[in-house]
């Protein structure tokens, strides 16, 4: 705009930068020497001790097990329930209002909220003893049965955080012109091929920021696990939380830290070029 | 809009600094940290003082880092705390804690063990700390499973071979293994290998981790494992798989099995931890209560520790959270008749024959973490992972050595006394 | 003869919709009612086996109970105190950077929006380690303002890239329209724009007070006495007996259903106008 009030942009974004060069930067920089030191010179003694402790590679796997059978999950429930909600006039806010509550339900309480069901005296159990299927409690939460213990934390983190991918591809499927539409519709395209050929590219923005969106927070994965899984299932964040409060080694937990922000941001990248989209588009 | 928001703003800053500003003494401890049992401390065992208290309870390595921050900022809020021996010694090193012997003198009249009140001078000139309560582990067993219990088995003189057997024909009367432990991320697994595990089979706790013995031990334990219920890894506190009928046998503290033993006392026997080759290994847990220096609320502390310390209340303490009195006084035979099955237990313990006592861990400071992450570490390895035992015993030694090189721990009982740090031989 | 089969087709289609659409909605609604019932029953309830999925021995006087439990409700009030907080400084910092963001070319425009990406890519609540140091020496160690201020952090970035799409939709022509006629710029803002980006920001409020509410770990590092509701239940709560537990889940979703409930509305909007 007019050259003669530069300093305007600057102005109003000095807020944001102040706050996050206080906030987050020099404690990002702290975390990172913290990680990479030892008694303040460098070391890569913290990095050793978590690669080497006996949670490290498991945890790993299961951070990207969970994140790669969660997330597509999460974005096909999403389409669906967008081109359900898109066919239905009446009643239509009440549904996505129901479909969005999750979204406001921490991590901690979808804990308690699948525990209450997959413990061993939980409705689990009593459907499927109500059906004869089961003789008798059986537990699905053990180091013994470790199938059905991912699949109940997936199935948790699905019921969780599929809100949020639903908003965005909902109000990306709003932006999708009805002329489109109609006009493949004319050209006898079936249902199938209009999906693909020009609801999906037209979204992408919107997948892509889904995409990203959930794919760090399912790296950050932590309190369902916790409440499900106990130790039996560890993933990333779990660990650094167990060495920052339960092992008081705040080195090993900031090596931890660094890890979940290499993993994100290559994810990042990696959707940000596979899924190519205008920057300005991206929300 | 901005109205609104400095509005909003204002408001939420008022509620969160409401209730802050009442000049209350604060009282932090490590111990009845559960909702329910920090209730009856504030409803009960504090009631009736003259000032408010402000029960904080705080985990055991939080408490750490707090106290030491407010050492080392020099602005002291708490004026009184409550924690286990172990933990308060690292305060004591660090010449953290008020003289407390007047405090001392006046309990040993109204009938405190001079030998229990020593323990309280952490090894120093002056008394440290108050002993507040005292508790163990025991283990308690459903009734209904007391007819499996092999032949010849006396409950009060379990070895391990018994129990096993006993897991055993429970298992296969039932169809699903009977015996739990609290191997979950809160639950105390660690001291068991601490306290009951290791000292049993070993005779030893750091010493003696990887020896001959502890090998053999291991070996014991997968025997064990095999009837002991796979979501042991899921339990906290054992009282509640007990009360729900999940499991019929298990091992905890005292305190995490009163809830389900007082509900239904008649439902369950309680009794002694099984013993090993090297005995009948218990760790007993003192709680104390000490002053740290400059507390901002002296007076008012002290008083709350007289209070404590009186019998009334140690008593209730005993009925309410099934922790015991450090006070000699007789527990009342209308007590709560589930408390007064777990101090029968504990009593039998205590009075074994082949009873060996083994200390909480002493001078470790802020690694008390990583010291119980050493046995969690080797149990999951050996145990859930079936890994080969020397391999990992040598490999978790290895780690216990350097931890003890670096915190310079002396060895505690049952373990010989050491020169400098307690080494893995 | 045609017709009536396709109606016949249209009607199962229909029908297949609405059974998908309701499944969704018992998918989402069930568990909540579970854990509700859970937390109504007590005790004896959490030990029942089987268990009846009707709403039988349920009374209120577990959850009230558990309400009045000593913690319970400062920590509540601890809960708003930091998400107003959050909501406010979000708000107050992000909607001008969102408005620069939108309505300016300048030098280092792609530099910040690396910055506000860079804090999506890093679990923050990491950073609640070192902030534990300076916040002692700050005073801002166990107390809401403290916890207010890293969430604000949580929240910020994406208060700005939202409030950016918002002030996008918002017709440029406008606003040079009001200084034709001679408003000043902060006339013409306080008078065009906000009124036409208000509720895209009462959503953004909404959602950064979601975030706060919702955060577990950084809350839970940063205080002691002065807890966050979920700080508070993650202490307590994983020593507690299950009806606890539910309890605490119950009472930790409540108010997110009513949040959601009142801003369902502009959920969509927001989204929907930021990634045009």
């Amino acid at each position: 705009m007019t050259q003669n009030r530069s300093w305007i942009p600057y102005l109003l974004i000095l807020p944001t930068v102040v706050f996050l060069g206080l906030l987050f930067v020099v404690p990002l920089i702290q975390t990172l020497w913290l990680a990479v030191s030892d008694n303040g010179v460098p070391s890569l003694a913290n990095m050793q001790t978590m690669v080497r402790d006996i949670n490290f590679g498991r945890s790993i796997l299961n951070t990207f097990l969970l994140t790669l059978a969660v997330v597509p999950i999460q974005i096909a429930m999403a389409l669906a329930m967008g081109s359900m909600v898109s066919k239905v006039n009446g009643g239509r806010e009440t549904i996505l209002w129901i479909w969005t509550i999750p979204l406001g339900i921490s991590d901690l309480a979808a804990g308690m909220v699948w525990l209450s069901i997959l413990q061993n005296t939980g409705y689990l159990n009593t459907l499927l003893f109500s059906m004869g299927l089961i003789e008798r409690q059986t537990a699905w939460l053990t180091y013994q049965t470790p199938v059905a213990l991912f699949v109940g934390i997936a199935i948790a983190e699905i019921w969780r955080g599929t809100a949020i991918v639903m908003i965005i591809i909902v109000a990306g499927l709003n932006q999708v012109p009805k002329e489109f539409k109609e006009a493949a519709e004319i050209f006898g395209a079936s249902p199938w091929t209009r999906f693909t050929r020009i609801t999906l590219p037209l979204i992408r923005p919107a997948l892509q920021s889904a995409l990203i969106l959930r794919t760090v927070l399912a790296f950050e994965v932590f309190a369902v696990v916790y409440a499900l899984g106990g130790r039996n299932f560890p993933v990333l964040v779990g660990e650094a939380y167990n060495w920052q409060n339960q092992n008081q080694n705040y080195s090993v937990a900031a090596a931890y830290a660094v890890l979940i922000m290499v993993i994100s941001l290559a994810a990042t990248l990696f959707y940000l070029k596979v899924i190519k989209v205008d920057p300005e588009r991206l929300p | 809009m901005k109205r609104l928001l400095s509005i909003a703003f204002l408001a939420s800053t008022a509620i969160g600094f409401a209730g802050q500003a009442q000049s209350q003494t604060v009282f932090l401890s490590t111990q009845l940290r559960p909702i329910e049992e920090a209730t009856a401390v504030r409803e009960e065992l504090l009631s009736g003082l003259e000032r408010p208290v402000d029960y904080v309870v705080e985990e055991p390595p939080q408490f750490a880092v707090r106290m030491e921050a407010e050492r080392q900022a020099g602005r002291h809020t708490i004026s009184l705390v409550g924690a286990l021996h172990g933990e308060l010694s690292p305060l004591a090193d660090k010449q953290m804690l008020e003289p407390l012997d007047d405090l001392a003198k006046k309990l040993v009249s109204a009938g405190m063990p001079q030998s229990l009140l020593d323990l309280g001078k952490l090894g120093k000139a002056e008394q440290q700390y108050i002993p507040w309560m005292q508790a163990t582990y025991v283990m308690a067993a459903n009734k209904d499973a007391l007819q499996y219990l092999p032949e010849g088995a006396d409950i009060n003189k379990l070895d391990y071979d018994q129990l096993i057997a006993w897991g055993k024909k429970m298992e296969e009367a039932t169809g699903a293994p009977q015996i739990g432990f609290p191997a979950g991320p809160k639950g105390l697994m660690a001291r068991y290998f601490q306290g009951y595990f290791y000292p049993s089979f070993t005779g030893g706790v750091v010493r003696t981790f990887k020896n001959p013995d502890a090998v053999a031990g291991w070996e014991k334990l997968r025997e064990l494992w095999t009837v002991v219920a796979p979501t042991s890894t899921n339990y906290d506190f054992m009282q509640e798989p007990l009360a729900s009928g999940e499991v019929m046998v298990a091992w905890d503290h005292v305190a995490r099995l009163k809830n389900a033993i007082s509900a239904s006392p008649d439902q369950y026997v309680v009794f002694p931890a099984p013993a090993g080759p090297k005995g009948r290994g218990y760790m007993p847990v003192v709680a104390g209560l000490a002053i740290p220096k400059g507390a901002p609320d002296k007076a008012n502390a002290t008083a709350i520790i007289e209070h404590l310390a009186t019998p009334q209340v140690q008593l209730k303490t005993a009925s309410l959270v099934g922790f015991f009195p450090t006070l000699n006084v007789q527990l009342p035979p209308d007590l709560d008749p589930g408390v007064a099955l777990l101090a029968g237990a504990v009593t039998a313990t205590q009075s074994a024959p082949d009873a060996m006592i083994s200390l909480l861990p002493v001078g470790l400071g802020d690694k008390g973490g990583e010291f119980n992450k050493v046995y969690m570490d080797a149990f999951q390895r050996i145990i859930l992972q079936n890994e080969p035992i020397d391999a990992v015993l040598k490999a978790q030694g290895e780690t216990l050595t350097k931890l003890m090189a670096d915190t310079k721990a002396p060895c505690w009982a049952p373990d010989a006394k050491s020169d400098g740090a307690c080494q893995v031989e | 003869m045609s017709t009536a089969r396709n109606a016949g087709f249209i009607s199962a289609r229909r029908l297949l919709l609405w059974s998908g659409i309701v499944a969704l909605c018992a998918w989402v609604l069930v568990p909540i009612y579970l854990v509700a019932l859970g937390a109504l029953g007590g005790r004896s309830g959490v030990y029942q086996w089987p268990k009846t999925i009707l709403p039988t021995n349920v009374s209120l006087q577990p959850f009230i109970l558990f309400l009045k439990t000593e913690g319970v409700f400062q920590s509540f009030l601890n809960s708003l105190g930091a998400a107003g907080i959050t909501v406010t400084l979000s708000i107050l910092l992000g909607a001008p950077a969102g408005y620069a963001l939108a309505r300016y070319d300048f030098r280092g425009k792609d530099s910040f929006r690396l910055l506000v990406l860079l804090t999506r890519a890093f679990p923050l609540a990491i950073l609640a380690l070192p902030l534990t140091v300076s916040f002692i020496r700050l005073g801002l160690y166990d107390t809401v303002v403290g916890v207010g201020l890293i969430h604000t952090v949580l929240a910020l970035p994406f208060a700005a890239l939202v409030t950016q799409g918002i002030f996008l939709g918002v017709p440029r022509e406008l606003e040079e329209a009001a200084w034709v006629f001679g408003c000043t710029r902060i006339q013409a803002f306080f008078k065009i724009v906000a009124p036409l980006a208000l509720p895209g920001l009462v959503a953004t409020a909404v959602f950064a007070f979601v975030i706060s509410w919702n955060e577990v770990f950084a809350a839970s590092v940063l205080t002691v006495r002065h807890r966050t509701l979920t700080a508070y239940l993650l202490t307590v709560l994983s020593e507690s007996p299950m009806h606890y537990r539910f309890a605490g889940g119950l009472l930790l979703i409540l108010p997110s259903v009513v949040f959601i409930f009142a801003v369902r509305r502009y959920l969509f909007a927001i989204w929907g106008i930021s990634s045009k």
